[in-house]
């Protein structure tokens, strides 16, 4: 793989629809009489269908760019367009339509909510999507179904280990059907064998249904083994955008989950 | 989110902390019940007083007097109608038109005489009237000694206390204690009264009589057969109870003290002042009263009774206006009451912001992570809005029974303490149907204003922030 730290600011390639588009993309905090840039004028391009990791160290900037791509956060300046809505230009109301339609998020801590069950959890944003019942039970048992735990949906978060938890987790990004899968850190809180089984489905998810994923995280072997572009923050500012050419060709994969996600 | 959905959640939130939402439904209890404790107080003592005058048959009754009458109320119509000489008589048609009218329960005549009444021998001048079967259920005989009337047309008196004392002779000075019914009663029952009348009576029986004056018209083509007979009869009567309240204690100067049965009063042909107002008129064997009771269902519906009866042409009059500042008293009580009642309700909502808030602060982190996975503002407010609602409806349905409990003993513990003291049992308290949907509603209200500003901080939380909370 070749470093290429001196055209971190570039595009996705030309033949592919551009699935986010951030232009001088700034978000500053203040603390007191100090001003933190976390995100200092990043300009980026994400094709439909790519699969993207952003890279860094605690501090880099990295999950704040992802809470803008998500809409949880609005820029101090400049712009983020995801399939061509401006996410700056949204009101509060359309910015959660926005989050329940069009993005999935997964987080290193799974953030399920511990007083409900695994079902409950993953029927959770189509209660906010006003999805009759009988449909919405039938979809989240699928969707349980597709990441192996049929077996646990009446279970709560804590009765379960890490790596189910995440694949709820994973279940529940993807259960209003997303055109984007935001990770932040998504293999953080989990051991070696369950981080690959989880990427190996977020993979799945990519290749087989075309969705964009934007994965945060800061172990640069896992960005390279799944990722086929890497961006790298740091204090806030795009250092580096390297392609990954073991996977830009799109390497082939079993596709078992994404298949019955379809 | 759609209302059951909210509902739902709403229902499951409340029960992960069930200790502290319990707490907080169990202030919201509390308020609603000392609400509907004061205000079922207060109601229930206006039911009281409304029942009491009702049964003094004061306020549900239009007392109906022909304008020919000079000497009745209502002079103003006097102008207005028709001419006093011209006008309408009280008789048995008009009597019967009147009974006709909607939501009339009954129209008696007022037939009241000032006659003697021998008693052992001694003669006792006093003012007797005629009582419908209806006076039964009057406050007045609730603590009647002996009983009412066996029928409408039985030879019997009821008696009131101050005759009784006067027919055995014993007359209540100031300031000492009064005989009481009861006593007087035992020698009195059973006994006979023998009442001197003058008879009214048409001419064609008039020569049976034993002592008769006549009052002849002169024989014209407008008064034929106008003219009747006065006989002075006597009629046996047996005391059947004795009256320990006065029931005409409103009528003043003309209270009668001994009280017959309306149809035997009727068919005695008791000779009435207005037989003589009237032998210019009419002189025939028919009855003209000088007034008529009209009895009907619910006060509220004198108003248009007493403009139809006038509309007709007679001269009405009621105390319907005492019912009025009756009932304004009660409204004003029943603030008050309300007032103090609700501040048990307001302290319970200051529970309930205290318990919203805190569960905004334990569920900071849920709120972001339902924020993130695209719930709106309004989605996390009106979840706050039915949580706090939840609260409010069982803490109201809870409180309602609550309160009845309250009240249902105090009437308990009211009426034994009656009991004690002789008194007859009264219910002090009454939850009517619209209080418990009213307490239920306005602790509804009540619960949502106050879930108001912990709805609208949990609405606006920046969802990262919420997210990085531990």
């Amino acid at each position: 793989m070749s470093s290429t730290a001196n055209s971190a600011q570039r595009s996705a390639p030309a033949t592919a629809t551009a699935a986010i588009h951030a232009t001088k993309l700034c978000r500053y905090y203040r603390m007191g009489e100090t001003v933190i840039r976390a995100v200092n004028d990043v300009n980026l391009e994400v094709a439909t269908g790519e699969f993207v990791a952003l890279l860094g160290s605690s501090g880099s900037g990295k999950s704040s760019v992802l809470n803008l791509i998500a809409g949880l956060d609005r820029p101090t300046s400049g712009s983020v367009v995801v399939h061509d809505r401006d996410l700056a230009k949204l009101s509060r109301e359309e910015l959660a339509g926005y989050r329940l339609h069009t993005v999935g998020m997964v987080f290193q801590s799974f953030n399920l909510i511990a007083s409900m069950t695994l079902a409950e959890n993953v029927e959770l944003p189509m209660r906010f999507a006003e999805v009759e019942r009988g449909k919405r039970e039938s979809l989240a048992r699928e969707a349980l179904a597709r990441v192996g735990l049929q077996a646990r949906m009446s279970h709560r978060p804590s009765e379960l280990s890490g790596g189910e938890q995440q694949r709820a987790a994973l279940a529940r990004a993807l259960i209003n059907r997303p055109r984007l899968l935001l990770a932040d850190e998504p293999t953080g809180n989990l051991d070696s064998h369950t981080g690959t089984e989880i990427m190996n489905m977020v993979r799945e998810f990519n290749l087989q249904l075309g969705m964009t994923i934007v994965m945060v995280t800061h172990e640069r072997a896992l960005a390279e083994r799944y990722a086929q572009r890497l961006i790298f923050l740091a204090d806030g500012k795009l250092v580096g955008d390297e392609t990954n050419p073991a996977l830009v060709a799109g390497a082939g994969t079993d596709g078992s989950v994404a298949g019955e996600l379809r | 989110m759609k209302l059951p959905d909210l509902t739902e959640l709403a229902v499951r939130n409340l029960r992960e902390s069930l200790l502290r939402n319990s707490l907080t439904t169990i202030g919201i209890s509390v308020g609603v019940a000392s609400l509907v404790a004061m205000l079922s107080l207060g109601i229930g003592l206006q039911q009281l007083a409304s029942r009491r005058l009702m049964k003094s048959g004061l306020f549900d009754t239009v007392v109906v007097s022909s304008r020919r009458d000079l000497r009745n109320f209502g002079h103003e119509e006097e102008r207005n109608g028709p001419a006093p000489g011209e006008s309408r008589i009280l008789d048995e048609s008009t009597r019967g038109e009147i009974e006709h009218l909607p939501n009339v329960l009954e129209a008696y005549p007022d037939i009241r005489f000032i006659t003697e009444l021998r008693y052992e021998d001694r003669p006792h001048l006093t003012m007797v009237a005629a009582l419908p079967e209806s006076a039964k259920s009057n406050d007045a005989f609730e603590a009647l000694q002996g009983h009412f009337f066996s029928s409408n047309h039985a030879p019997e008196v009821v008696i009131q206390k101050t005759f009784a004392e006067e027919l055995l002779g014993k007359t209540t000075k100031p300031g000492l204690d009064e005989t009481s019914a009861a006593e007087l009663a035992i020698p009195l029952l059973g006994k006979e009264l023998v009442m001197r009348y003058a008879q009214r009576e048409a001419p064609k029986t008039a020569s049976s009589n034993t002592s008769s004056s006549s009052v002849a018209v002169p024989d014209d083509q407008s008064l034929s057969g106008a003219a009747y007979s006065v006989i002075s009869r006597e009629q046996k009567l047996k005391i059947v109870g004795v009256a320990d309240l006065d029931p005409e204690s409103m009528r003043g100067p003309t209270r009668a003290r001994v009280f017959l049965p309306l149809g035997l009063a009727e068919s005695l042909h008791v000779m009435q002042p207005t037989d003589l107002r009237e032998i210019s008129r009419a002189a025939t064997d028919q009855p003209v009263y000088s007034s008529i009771s009209v009895r009907v269902k619910n006060p509220s519906q004198i108003r248009p009774i007493e403009d139809s009866i006038k509309k007709m042409g007679f001269n009405t009059f009621s105390i319907l206006d005492a019912t009025r500042s009756l009932q304004q008293f009660f409204a004003v009580l029943d603030l008050f009451l309300g007032i103090f009642g609700s501040l048990a309700l307001a302290v319970a909502s200051i529970g309930i912001v205290n318990t919203l808030v805190m569960a905004i602060l334990e569920r900071r982190r849920e709120i972001g992570i339902m924020k993130a996975i695209g719930a709106s503002d309004s989605d996390v407010q009106k979840l706050f809005f039915a949580e706090a609602g939840a609260m409010g409806i069982l803490g109201g349905i809870v409180g309602v029974v609550l309160g009845w409990a309250i009240g249902q003993a105090i009437n308990l513990a009211t009426n034994i303490y009656l009991k004690r003291q002789s008194l007859p049992p009264e219910h002090f308290w009454a939850v009517p149907l619209w209080l418990v949907g009213a307490a239920i509603v306005f602790a509804f209200v009540v619960s949502l204003l106050s879930g108001l500003y912990p709805a609208g901080r949990a609405a606006r939380l920046d969802p990262v922030q919420a997210l990085r909370y531990e």
